[in-house]
């Protein structure tokens, strides 16, 4: 297996100008305001001295406008439309020609290699109609075959310089990869990068897999599978594929894991006796503590990012409802009070949402409600989505939508907490339970 | 095809009950389980201590209502059967698998299959079957029989299956 984690060498050497206080220029996007008009950016070839650099540096441009682009909140001027060429990273921005073109930002960048075989990129991102640049240049050294990653890097600091928000580019994926009908389907976990790029699988498909989870580093994978022929669950190593599977109980099934921010505890639910409650285990020593004692369903629990509370899904009322109690156990507060029922409920990376499920009236939606249950706002409809997950930044949430019908199939789309961008998130084959990694390093 | 053969190895190899679920694969497929995985377990129906006869004469299956586990007359009906043949044919024990339609997150259907699974455990255990014979499991809506979008498949769906597997000690 190939590794995962390519040494990126972000040494973020500066060696520009000095850096505009970041939010301080006129190049602004208030995401929470609501864009309507995105923002028009250039984003010529990454420029080099060999031809081998060249092809490179158009890659990695390309990879750097569809993220961009891929927001919905900005909008590339093509390079058939550019009056000037970038041919030199050194060379003075010609701003007039820019703005001729009404590029609002423009992204240059060099390419090359170094002795170890590395690339090497440089970038710098201006504001054209300030004449300014925005930030500082960097310089990001990663191997070969990472070139991908210092493209999601760059539009990542474009991001995050315009939008006074983090990144989420680069970053990845796990999802179980589906194919087959209905009544047949094979499930194996795979990753890919958060845009489709990159799959690899983890498992095979000989035993049902379901909703694998990121541990907060990304590093590991907690997941469901069927393998004893009961669903239990299992840790996975994303660098090496070495899993295990956790203790459990005989007799009992075991599911919907996720990890506290800690690393350590996992809190899932465990059925016993056809009852379905919450308990948490230490990853290390297999100790686990029950938090619920209902006759009633209790699952689908996700934490908070200080890892104090915890959100769950509990059909304690009669339907499906959402909850939040302390991480340790006790009196739930019901959090849901609109109509129809709620499921896989999902905190925030920001502290400030919880996604969820909705089915109400034979239809199902993604949505979000502060922690308090208050300002639900529905962000899609269709016959079939769920299981949200957060990017990064807590702005972009993605989640499976299966079709309707006896050729239906599930796969990845993705939609902005404004419910705006609504997209198909391309992968290989069906798709379903994604889990959305942390920034990479 | 490697999804198939797979799992008629890890079938042969654990002789897990789950494995002579006729429900896993459409007959259309022409992959005949009962002979492969099953050795011995499916026989021919008109055997009466067969599997085979288990399913199709006693009846393998009950069905319930949306979002409930509750057992009808119908399905008492049928598990009185599955007792009665349990109790006369006690080589065999049994997974009892519960299953739900698509309407509903796939950890909700989990834990109601389970459910399910767990009314016709407890079921056949007043009735006379030894606890230590019958497992549950549950497949929430992973493994449907019918696959339209309506409520005429999805009423089949809804339903807890009794897979037999090889005896005590075996």
């Amino acid at each position: 297996m190939m590794r995962f984690m390519m040494t990126l060498l972000a040494a973020l050497t500066l060696w520009a100008m000095p850096a505009l206080a970041q939010g301080n220029g006129p190049l602004r996007i208030e995401i929470t305001e609501g864009v309507i008009e995105p923002m028009p950016f250039a984003a010529p070839d990454f420029v080099s001295d060999s031809a081998a650099g060249q092809e490179l540096g158009r890659n990695i441009a390309s990879v750097i406008a569809a993220d961009l682009s891929g927001t919905g909140l900005f909008r590339q001027i093509p390079s058939e439309a550019h009056i000037s060429r970038i041919t030199s990273f050194e060379s003075p921005v010609q701003y007039a020609d820019w703005r001729a073109v009404n590029a609002q930002a423009l992204i240059t960048g060099a390419v090359s290699t170094d002795g170890a075989g590395r690339i090497v990129a440089k970038f710098r991102i201006y504001d054209v109609f300030s004449g300014q640049e925005l930030g500082s240049g960097q310089q990001l050294v990663g191997t070969q075959d990472g070139w991908r990653r210092i493209a999601h890097k760059v539009a990542d600091q474009v991001y995050s310089r315009i939008t006074g928000e983090g990144g989420y580019f680069d970053s990845r994926v796990v999802f179980v990869a589906e194919s087959g009908p209905k009544d047949q389907r094979a499930k194996r976990l795979a990753i890919m990068d958060y845009d489709g790029a990159n799959t690899q699988y983890l498992t095979d498909s000989a035993s049902i897999v379901l909703a694998p989870r990121f541990s907060p580093t990304g590093d590991r994978v907690l997941y469901t599978s069927y393998e004893t022929g009961f669903p239990r669950i299992y840790v996975l190593d994303v660098a090496n594929v070495g899993r295990r599977e956790l203790p459990t109980l005989d007799g009992t099934m075991s599911f919907a894991p996720r990890f506290a921010p800690n690393g350590r505890t996992v809190v899932y639910s465990l059925t016993q006796g056809g009852n379905t409650d919450l308990y948490t285990m230490d990853v290390g020593s297999g100790a686990s503590t029950r938090l619920t004692t209902a006759p009633s369903i209790e699952t689908a629990p996700s934490y908070n990012p200080d890892g104090s509370q915890i959100v769950f899904e509990s059909d304690r009322s009669g339907t499906p409802q959402l909850y939040v109690m302390s991480a340790g156990g006790g009196e739930a507060r019901r959090i849901s009070f609109g109509e129809g029922r709620y499921g896989t409920p999902v905190w925030s990376p920001r502290g400030d949402l919880v996604a969820f499920t909705k089915q109400s009236k034979g239809r199902f939606h993604i949505g979000v409600m502060r922690t308090d249950g208050s300002e639900e706002r529905l962000l899609t409809a269709s016959f079939l989505d769920e299981g949200p997950t957060w990017a990064p930044n807590g702005r972009v949430i993605m989640f499976t939508r299966e079709t309707q019908g006896a050729q239906g199939q599930a796969s990845l789309y993705s939609v902005d907490i404004t419910g705006r961008n609504l997209k198909a998130v391309p992968t290989n084959t069906g798709a379903s339970d994604p889990s959305w990694s942390p920034l990479q390093n | 095809m490697t999804y198939l053969s797979k799992t008629l190895i890890l079938c042969a190899g654990l002789a897990l009950a789950a494995c002579t679920n006729p429900d896993r694969f459409d007959n259309g497929n022409s992959v005949d389980l009962n002979n492969g995985a099953g050795a011995g377990l499916a026989g021919s129906a008109q055997d009466p201590t067969s599997a085979a006869y288990f399913q199709q004469a006693v009846g393998d299956r009950v069905l319930f209502e949306v979002d409930q586990p509750t057992l009808n007359a119908t399905a008492q009906s049928t598990l009185d059967g599955q007792a009665n043949w349990l109790m006369t044919n006690r080589d065999f024990t049994a997974v009892i698998e519960g299953h739900a339609d698509e309407q509903g997150t796939r950890e909700y259907n989990l834990a109601l299959g389970a459910r399910r699974a767990n009314a016709v455990q407890e079921y056949l255990i007043t009735q006379g079957v030894a606890p230590n014979r019958l497992r549950v499991v549950s497949f929430g809506k992973e493994r449907p029989i019918e696959i339209c979008s309506n409520e005429a498949c999805y009423t089949k769906n809804r339903r807890a299956v009794t897979v037999l597997a090889a005896g005590l000690g075996s």
